[in-house]
């Protein structure tokens, strides 16, 4: 295994081992490690929200510019003030989570494949969200602002990109002038525009996209920031004197840290040292990597246009366009490029109930990796196999929780490419052809490899999305259990509960009548 | 419904996130040079000279009326040599090359010192025809730097040439 295989290795299971540590306080859906990508979207939120109410009161003058932000901090503290503090904190938040989101996405592999569009376009937006944050410490007009533009200009100089030195530009107290700071606050909203621009390329591959935390994350982080507003309120350093140099600063090291880093080294070192980090970023996806699963195949004559498919398919994969043969109706399509092989496709597809009678089970959306009709087979085979007082199946996802090592003569285990890839009339199916009861597996809540796959089983299951289970089922003889990779103990545990359970009710009570495909042989 | 315990826990845990930002955005203080330390900034933008030549009258007359300009001046700026010196020891030596694809555009420079505070001597010399011999701009004269301060060396041949402020 490769060094770089090593150290992702190594930080996925470090990042997976946290998130399933917050799972505790939070839940799956309220895990921020889960919702790194919906949290800086919240956090850009309250940066342009608050960003537009200093706007509203910013003076542009070199002086006014000072004492206008100055004031909403001592005069206007409750309001000016608290707004101010946010903005400075929130932009704070961005950075750190947009570069926990650029390391866990790296760590779990998502920058190949069908990933490899939200990679590349993520990588610019680190420079534009540094960009607008270095322009924003300007505005005040601070020491800090001061320190900030020499050594940024200064920085820039060494590329041979003016033909003056940028620098000059804060060489002396009359080097500028009030032009600077509207042209600067321009600067300052276009890039966040560009961003937030750039934000809606990043995502828009995806389907179901998180564009926002849930409630109870939202008021978490807005609280928590708006407490520390109160506690620890943003305040300028001294007015900017460009005939003297700054002494000890108040400093920013989330967003500011590239001016220590270029005092203790050298122009050349940095830039060396961004660029290359940013070659290596895009690199990423050339370096060896597994090949891609192979990708959902349709087919047209099972295919009924009937879009569930393309509602539950969590990369924008499936388009529907006129079918061929069939006047009137739809056929879905899939990019190749964007299939992430999970199945979730092929789980959502009416067709691919496991009751039809046709000998071969072909269904509208199918993996040929796991097609429905081999999972079908598997199942029969497994139901034949089957002893013991209390016989249970398991449906389980190959990224989460390893439930192979459960198989028994009384347990039969099925692993599935994700968990989304089970047509919930499997369940059905499973009881109906001999099981006891039914275990189905799925990642943690939010922790799914493929986004979705948890979450639409549990609503498929539920009967909240389609297709669903039908009621019939007896909700006693179906256990959902949510259980990630390090989970093994616990869903063995589960399956030993919902054993003892089933044990201990009566065989018949609530038993569905039985089912078979095909007659039995005659005697 | 949340249980206590996993609202302590989320108390604690966004505490740390605000925490955490709190502190960084403001936290280690950051100082770029010592308190005992001035800075002199040399800053230099200029059109290095060109090397003109007088027509001689028989070239003028070849030439049709309207463009017998007496002065033949190519395109391309000289090189400028600059030297600074501070205490007597050579600081700073370098030749500034002209910008542009033609080689017609200002020469520039921009270097920072960091220099303690006090009396020092200071002096500049500029080249800027390489063509001709020594130095056409010199200054050297004796600065007091106070701590923190910053001193500009800049050019400027409406004020004179070499200029400290």
């Amino acid at each position: 295994m490769s060094f770089h295989a090593t150290l992702r290795q190594g930080a996925s299971s470090v990042f997976l081992r946290i998130e399933e540590a917050l799972d505790a306080p939070f839940g799956g859906q309220d895990n921020p490690l889960r919702h790194l990508g919906a949290i800086g979207l919240y956090l850009l939120w309250i940066v342009v929200g608050t960003g537009l109410y200093l706007y509203t009161v910013l003076d542009t003058g070199i002086d006014a510019v000072y004492s206008s932000i100055g004031y909403l901090s001592q005069e206007q503290w409750y309001l000016g003030g608290v707004l101010r503090s946010l903005h400075r904190y929130a932009s704070d938040g961005f950075m750190l989570v947009m570069l926990l989101h650029l390391v866990r996405e790296w760590a779990y592999g998502r920058y190949h494949g069908f990933r490899l569009y939200s990679w590349m376009t993520g990588i610019p937006l680190i420079w534009l969200a540094y960009a607008a944050g270095i322009g924003g410490y300007w505005i005040v007009w601070d020491q800090l602002a001061q320190l900030s533009a020499t050594a940024t200009t200064e920085l820039l100089d060494w590329l041979p990109i003016f033909s003056e030195p940028a620098a000059r530009n804060f060489l002396a107290p009359d080097s500028i002038n009030d032009r600077f700071f509207t042209m600067l606050i321009f600067v300052h909203i276009g890039v966040p525009l560009l961003l937030i621009l750039g934000l809606w390329a990043h995502v828009h591959r995806i389907a179901h996209v998180d564009y926002l935390p849930s409630r109870r994350v939202m008021l978490g982080t807005l609280a928590a920031l708006v407490l520390l507003a109160l506690l620890r309120p943003a305040l300028s350093n001294p007015p900017a004197n460009l005939a003297v140099i700054p002494g000890a600063l108040d400093f920013d090291w989330f967003i500011l840290f590239i001016h220590p880093l270029t005092d203790i080294s050298s122009p050349a070192i940095v830039w060396s040292l961004l660029f290359g980090v940013t070659a290596l970023l895009f690199a990423l996806p050339v370096l060896p990597h597994p090949a891609p699963a192979p990708v959902a195949v349709v087919d047209a004559a099972n295919c009924t246009g009937c879009d569930r498919c393309l509602a539950d398919c969590p990369y924008a994969a499936i388009a529907m366009r006129p079918h061929p043969r069939r006047p009137g109706l739809k056929l879905a399509v899939v990019d190749a490029d964007l299939c992430a092989g999970c199945g979730i496709c092929a789980g959502s597809c009416p067709s691919s109930t496991p009751f039809r009678r046709r000998e071969i089970l072909v269904t509208g959306i199918d993996m040929p990796q796991q097609p429905v009709n081999a999972l079908r087979e598997q199942l029969e085979m497994a139901l034949a196999r089957l002893t013991g007082r209390t016989r249970i199946v398991v449906f389980s996802c190959a990224r989460g929780a390893d439930a192979k090592t459960l198989a028994a003569t009384d347990t039969a285990v099925i692993d599935l490419l994700c968990t989304g890839q089970l047509p919930p009339a499997f369940v059905e199916y499973a009881l109906r052809a001999g099981a006891d009861g039914v275990l189905v597996t799925a990642c943690r809540a939010g922790g799914c490899d493929f986004r979705l796959g948890e979450q639409w089983t549990q609503q498929r299951l539920l009967g909240e999305r389609e297709p669903h289970l039908r009621r019939t089922v007896p909700p006693s003889r179906l256990q959902v259990v949510l259980a990630s990779a390090h989970d093994d103990d616990r869903l063995a545990d589960a399956l030993a509960d919902f054993r003892s359970r089933l044990d201990s009710q009566p065989a018949t009570s609530d038993r569905l009548p039985p089912y078979r495909r095909s007659a039995p042989p005659q005697a | 419904m949340l249980k206590p315990t996993a609202i302590v826990g989320q108390v604690i845990l966004y505490g740390a996130f605000a925490a955490f930002i709190g502190v960084f955005a403001t936290w280690p203080k950051y100082q770029q040079i010592p308190n005992d330390v001035a800075l002199i900034k040399l800053s230099i933008s200029h059109l290095g000279d060109r090397e003109c030549r007088k027509r001689t009258p028989e070239e003028l007359a070849k030439m049709p009326p309207n463009m017998r300009a007496p002065m033949d001046c190519p395109r391309e700026r000289s090189d400028i040599r600059l030297e600074v010196d501070l205490d007597g020891q050579p600081v700073f030596r370098t030749v500034m090359h002209p910008t542009g694809l033609y080689k017609d555009g200002v020469s520039t420079v921009y270097k920072r010192f960091e220099v303690k505070a006090g009396t020092h001597q200071l002096a500049v010399r500029m080249d800027d025809n390489l063509v001709k011999p020594g130095f056409d701009y010199v200054k050297d004269e004796q600065i007091t730097l106070a701590p923190a301060q910053v001193m500009v060396i800049d050019f400027n041949p409406d004020r004179g040439g070499l200029f400290f402020k």
